[in-house]
């Protein structure tokens, strides 16, 4: 038996630390442990609601929209606010264009180099790379032209001596399988992506105001006061300008992003077979399409053992089955509550306790959340089963698209099984993204109805009522389901605690013991090289944990630490 | 001139704030010219890359962790940046290290940069500076302020006090 732990060494975002046991060449047993104490909520105690979404937006470096938006949404629910529909369109678009960029930007950036070995690409034949692309796709850019570029830009790169970001990855290992042309084609896209992806970001920049941290949401709407002859707001030109940067958008996700994804998928085919863990799946609604959270673009729910037909939809913002579902267990966190067993999140308390990584006992600065005393997975896979099962249609569509694909390529018919694995995971998310780039259109059309209407309305002045409140608001993020419960005393914060997606995935063991979503996924993992444990980050990579770390391997039994890029 | 102050740090981790801190101090005390911004990079990575794409200069501001006497100021520049990075000085080296990686990859990296620092008293939880790093934040301002004087292209002062 070999202990492998694979721990980051950065301290701000990832800080997620995962320990396996493997013997005969596989994963026997999983361990994930988040590395850093999450504090937030204390520091909300006694402020203003309005002044917290802009204090947990920094609770992390890549999701800090989407903690905004979470946060205005929860005070909002606790004071059974409605929100304009003009503040409604602006931050779906918001949320669809974040939402399209961290996609993009997982894939290419973050994890596609798991599968994709750049050295090998330097043997490819750069016009036959371009007449496999072209066999795959219209995307323009799939050209010898094009091809060749990339081709020599990454010789440089190689005989400059240094390989620069790529400089740490598993080159040469026994689970990279792609041809020469097909990881040439990889990393062109690659490139591509790092350009395409600024147009995602300019989305968000002109409706947030700025970029990282948007400064345009409030309690009861969005502060982009709209006109359509003033050059300080929000002008039909600049709404144009964001239709531009949809259709780049667009092109790539239909005609690359998608297409990448099917044809990884059909080349490691065996990894549809690998990673699943656990297939209760937990979404909720969001693109909301009236004033009140009722109505929404993404349906979301609640999918049992991988059976589509036990979807049970969440139909509102503050639903009662969403909101008495959710529980938190602390038994493997370093944390004690007062009371005994799980607590609900409004309940919730943050009192650490730290005891060092004991296996058996507290290894983890998450908490393990149960939807109705179950482990659940979120994030992409979550989002598209609970959508099919909802029978929604756009992403019906793509769907159906990328299995066909992956099928054509694989020679083999691909069935919606195959979602159940890590693979899937990859699919599901750029299903998910080609679905959202055709929300991100359509919610864009939506605002400029409403606005040719006459309505400018974009805010709804809160009210604070004596006594007590309380709020919950959540949102299908890009890692999936994340929600803030806010408990608000005479107008100030008396509790707040954020269950995030991560801590859906990442969580230790239950109340139960019942292991997280990493922790199962990881179980009979094929393990070629137990120093170049590739195959963990696979899975793990799978799941978008928050931030490309740089790792830290260590071997306990041979005692050596391995230096590893994480992408 | 096309040019970036990027203030990088997690603002609820008290001195961690410090960059972004200053970046909000200069923004009230000098008109900054077109072509260059102030941003609050927090501890953000790609969302960046389009930001800090094409520049002639990128000023960074950050928690050091150089082992110094706390509120300590270090400026690193040239050969010394890759070099800070790599020994991991900040804790952000991972995020903006990948930022520049990339920038480098697509043939968008800055022509300068130029790191300025604070050694911290605590990274603890807590939205405030400490004192000793907060008394550094002006001196943090000014010599950002300066970098831009050197290559003769002054910063014109709003009147505020910083």
């Amino acid at each position: 038996m070999t202990r492998i732990t694979i721990d980051p060494i950065t301290r701000i975002e990832g800080h997620l630390r995962v320990d396996v046991d493997v013997d005969g060449g596989r994963v026997k047993k999983a361990w994930s442990s988040g590395q850093m104490w999450r504090g937030v909520e204390l520091i909300l105690l006694g402020r203003d609601p309005r002044d917290a979404w802009a204090i947990t937006q920094r609770i992390c470096g890549v999701c800090t929209t989407v903690h905004a938006i979470t946060s205005v949404r929860a005070v909002e629910n606790a004071l059974q606010m409605e929100v304009p529909l003009n503040a409604q369109f602006i931050r779906n678009l918001i949320i669809l264009a974040h939402s399209v960029h961290d996609h993009i930007v997982h894939f290419y950036h973050l994890s596609a180099l798991d599968w994709v070995d750049v050295t090998s690409a330097l043997k490819a034949d750069p016009d036959k790379a371009a007449i496999l692309g072209e066999s795959l796709s219209s995307w323009s850019l799939n050209n010898k032209h094009e091809m060749r570029k990339t081709h020599e830009r990454l010789k440089n790169f190689v005989n400059g001596g240094q390989l620069g970001i790529f400089s740490n990855g598993y080159w040469g290992h026994p689970a990279m399988k792609l041809s020469p042309e097909v990881n040439l084609m990889a990393v062109a896209h690659y490139l591509q992506a790092l350009e395409i992806q600024r147009h995602a970001n300019k989305i968000v920049s002109i409706l947030g105001g700025k970029t990282p941290h948007i400064q345009n949401v409030a309690v009861g709407g969005v502060a982009n006061p709209i006109a359509t002859d003033s050059q300080a707001v929000l002008t039909v030109e600049r709404l144009l300008a964001i239709k531009t940067f949809i259709d780049g958008l667009n092109d790539f996700v239909k005609n690359v992003y998608l297409v990448d994804v099917a044809a990884v998928g059909a080349f490691y085919a065996d990894w549809t077979k690998i990673g699943a863990g656990v297939t209760n799946y937990l979404a909720v609604p969001d693109i909301p399409l009236d004033t009140k959270g009722t109505q929404f673009a993404m349906p979301g729910g609640f999918i049992e053992a991988g059976n589509l037909g036990s979807y049970k939809p969440i139909t509102k913002f503050g639903d009662e089955y969403w909101t008495k579902g959710v529980e938190e267990s602390v038994k493997h966190s370093w944390y004690n509550y007062d009371a005994k067993g799980p607590l609900h999140p409004y309940q919730g308390e943050t009192k650490p306790n730290y005891t060092d990584f004991k296996e058996d006992a507290k290894y983890s600065w998450l908490k393990s959340p149960t939807f109705y005393g179950k482990v659940a997975q979120v994030g992409p896979l979550a989002r598209v089963l609970n959508m099919l099962a909802a029978g929604h249609e756009p992403t019906k569509k793509y769907a159906t698209a990328t299995l066909d694909t992956v099928s054509t390529l694989a020679k083999t018919k691909v069935g919606l099984d195959a979602m159940h694995s890590t693979i899937g995971r990859h699919a599901a998310r750029a299903i998910s993204c080609a679905v959202q780039v055709d929300m991100l259109a359509d919610q864009w059309s939506l605002l400029l109805s409403n606005i040719g209407k006459g309505d400018t309305k974009t805010f709804n002045k809160p009210t604070f009522p004596k006594g007590e409140q309380m709020g919950v608001g959540f949102h299908e993020a890009p890692r999936g389901a994340l929600s803030h419960w806010v408990v608000i005393a005479d107008g100030k914060i008396k509790n707040y605690q954020c269950v995030v997606p991560s801590t859906w995935n990442a969580c230790p063991r239950n109340e139960k013991d019942e292991p997280g979503p990493y922790e199962a996924s990881l179980m009979n993992t094929p393990i070629a090289e137990t120093e170049k444990p590739l195959e963990v980050l696979r899975t793990i990579h799978s799941f978008d944990p928050c931030i490309a770390c740089a790792i830290h391997l260590t071997d306990k039994e041979n005692d050596t630490t391995i230096s590893v890029k994480a992408f | 001139m096309h040019a970036v102050i990027l203030g990088i740090g997690n603002i609820i981790l008290s001195d961690e704030g410090v960059g972004v801190r200053a970046v909000e101090a200069l923004e009230k005390a000098y008109r900054l010219p077109e072509g260059v911004a102030a941003i609050d990079g927090g501890t953000s990575s790609m969302e960046l890359l389009d930001d800090l794409s094409d520049l002639d200069l990128l000023v960074v501001l950050d928690t050091i962790m150089a082992g110094k006497p706390p509120g300590t100021i270090i400026r690193l520049t040239g050969e010394e940046v890759p070099v800070f990075f790599r020994r991991k000085l900040s804790p952000h080296q991972i995020s903006l290290a990948d930022v520049l990686a990339s920038l480098e990859l697509i043939g968008h990296l800055p022509k300068e940069v130029v790191v300025i620092g604070v050694q911290p008293v605590t990274l603890e939880l807590g939205l405030d500076l400490t004192p000793t790093v907060a008394a550094q934040v002006p001196q943090l301002v000014a010599l950002a302020a300066a970098e831009f004087s050197a290559r003769g292209c002054a910063l014109e002062p709003l009147g505020a006090v910083v």
